[in-house]
């Protein structure tokens, strides 16, 4: 169960006299109930195209995605998404915000209030419901975007480089958050990221893709995320030494990758 | 350190008068000041091209311009046929408001053109701005309505005006219909450009929620189009009283560009520029209520 892509290839067609261009090619990927996959790659390698297929925006070329068994036809309620940034309704104030997807699915206007104050207050959020988000701090509005999100209660979260527009320090504040907010759910996420650490910290399996054409060039499991959830320090897991081997030897691979591609 | 770093920049100019004659260094300044500016206040950010506040300025200018309007006047340079005083201004205005113009009184003339003006404005915005965004939206629509728009949209209103009347009389509906079609395309063309302003990341947040192409326009597209819809009516409203006086040229009786019209022909000078300065006032107070209402309804606009 859970979300499976089978040989999935994604085709750009032709356009400007420059030939067609294979932006994901033959991937096969299975994320399971609770797991926190983490694809990581440089710019170009086709993890927002894999996102977009997972999210039903794009169909693929050729090969199947299935969630639960049934294929993916078109965007749904059962997989949100998480933006970088420029996804809130600037004319709505946070909890307008939060309760956005279920006042499109139709629910009572009461039934919205309390889901989103649920989530309001898991993220932090509390005191700020009827502030405009634009004069929120970023990190404040990617958190109001990763409420927005859970309130569908979706099957799988889906986050595309969540934190990038963030500083770093904020940003290692929201990783922990998110951890402890999927901890908490039980969610199946799908998580983009183009910083190493991250990668390595959040998930429990790392794809790593490779561009020209975009692929899955490698899959790890990965044991750090269990580890902040058991309680360990976020930066005790960082500094460790498998930790660091670890990230060592993903940087490697995707360099020896750049330099083969 | 920044301190001392200061009395270190300022030393050579003092040091500057001892070396050279007085007025050189005056003038070395004066190009220095032109060629680079000096750090900013704190508060404001360096080099934003033509920052600072103008309303002082602009006031002097006024008054500056008023000042030699009337010195010009009262030292009999120009012939009042030609330019009256602004005293003479001021007295038509009175002179018109308590005895009326050609049997009509001021407000009468005022009431009848702004009826015209926000009549035909109000038409072409509910006309204008769901067509502009059924052209933003649909490929099919757009491909329909941008060649007509396009092309009569650059037309003088004045070259139409004898069309509109052989087609729709000397009545008020080709009045209004003229000022209409001067509004109604850059509303339209606002409304339609509008559409795109909606980051693709919200319209895809709204259907990643299962939303119907319904409820991406009505809680997406329509909101964040809603900055440039309301910019469009602004300048649309903008083109409806440039052509009203086009629109009062034929048959008609009343209205402040009839009374401009009429006058000119008798070479009442005072009256033609009374009647201009009451239709700018009227179309600036409008621009008022218009800019307070779109910090009211967008004040979230360019902010994020």
């Amino acid at each position: 169960m859970g979300l499976e892509i089978r040989d999935a290839s994604v085709v750009y067609p032709a356009a400007d006299g420059r030939a067609p261009v294979e932006a994901l090619s033959r991937v096969d990927l299975t994320i399971r109930p609770g797991e926190f996959a983490v694809a990581l790659g440089a710019s170009g390698c086709g993890k927002s195209t894999l996102l977009n297929l997972i999210a039903g925006f794009l169909a693929p070329s050729s090969g199947d995605i299935l969630l639960n068994g049934k294929p993916v036809a078109g965007p749904s309620a059962d997989r949100s998404v998480v933006f970088q940034k420029h996804a809130l309704l600037p004319w709505l104030n946070v909890v307008e915000n939060v309760a956005f997807g279920l006042k499109l699915q139709g629910r009572p206007r009461a039934a919205r209030q309390e889901v989103a104050e649920k989530f309001i207050g898991l993220l932090g959020l509390s005191g700020f419901e009827t502030s405009p988000v634009y004069s929120l701090s970023g990190g404040m509005q990617q958190r109001v975007g990763i409420a927005r999100a859970l309130t569908s209660d979706p099957k799988l979260l889906l986050m595309d480089e969540p934190l990038g527009a963030l500083d770093a320090l904020t940003r290692e504040k929201a990783q922990e958050l998110i951890l402890n907010i999927w901890h908490e759910t039980q969610k199946s996420v799908f998580f983009i990221t183009h910083s190493v650490e991250e990668a390595l910290f959040m998930g429990t399996k790392l794809i790593v893709m490779s561009p020209r054409p975009g692929r899955i060039a490698h899959v790890f499991d990965l044991p750090f995320s269990k580890r902040f959830c058991d309680g360990q320090s976020a930066r005790a897991i960082k500094a460790s030494q498998d930790f660091i081997a670890l990230r060592e030897d993903v940087l490697a691979i995707i360099f020896a990758d750049e330099e083969a591609a | 350190m920044s301190i001392v770093r200061t009395k270190e920049d300022a030393a050579p100019a003092e040091a500057s008068p001892a070396s050279a004659t007085g007025w050189q260094a005056a003038v070395a300044g004066s190009f220095e000041r032109l060629l680079r500016s000096r750090p900013t206040r704190p508060g404001e950010t360096y080099g934003v091209p033509g920052q600072g506040e103008t309303v002082v300025l602009s006031l002097v200018t006024i008054v500056a311009f008023v000042f030699v309007w009337w010195l010009v006047t009262a030292l009999g340079l120009v012939k009042p046929l030609f330019v009256p005083s602004p005293q003479a201004i001021l007295l038509k205005f009175v002179d018109v408001l308590t005895n009326g113009f050609t049997g009509t009184s001021l407000l009468a003339h005022a009431g009848i053109s702004a009826a015209r003006v926000f009549g035909a404005f109000l038409l072409a915005c509910a006309v204008g701005v769901p067509l502009g965004l059924a052209m933003g939206m649909s490929p099919t629509i757009r491909g329909i309505f941008d060649p007509p728009i396009e092309f009569y949209r650059p037309i003088p209103p004045l070259a139409y005006l004898p069309l509109m009347i052989i087609w729709f009389g000397i009545g008020e509906t080709s009045k209004v219909l003229l000022i209409f079609l001067s509004v109604f395309a850059p509303v339209a063309l606002g409304a339609k450009s509008g559409v795109r302003s909606a980051a693709i990341e919200q319209i895809h947040a709204a259907y990643s929620f299962g939303a119907s192409r319904w409820q991406v326009m009505r809680h997406v597209i329509l909101p964040s189009a809603l900055p440039e819809i309301l910019t469009a009516m602004r300048i649309g409203i903008g083109f409806g009283w440039t052509t009203l006086v086009a629109a009062e040229m034929v048959a008609a009786t009343k209205g402040l560009g009839y009374m401009v019209l009429t006058a000119s022909q008798f070479l009442q000078t005072a009256t033609v520029i009374m009647g201009i300065v009451v239709i700018a006032a009227i179309a600036y107070a409008f621009d008022m209520l218009m800019r307070f209402v779109e910090r009211r309804l967008v004040p979230w606009k360019g902010r994020m």
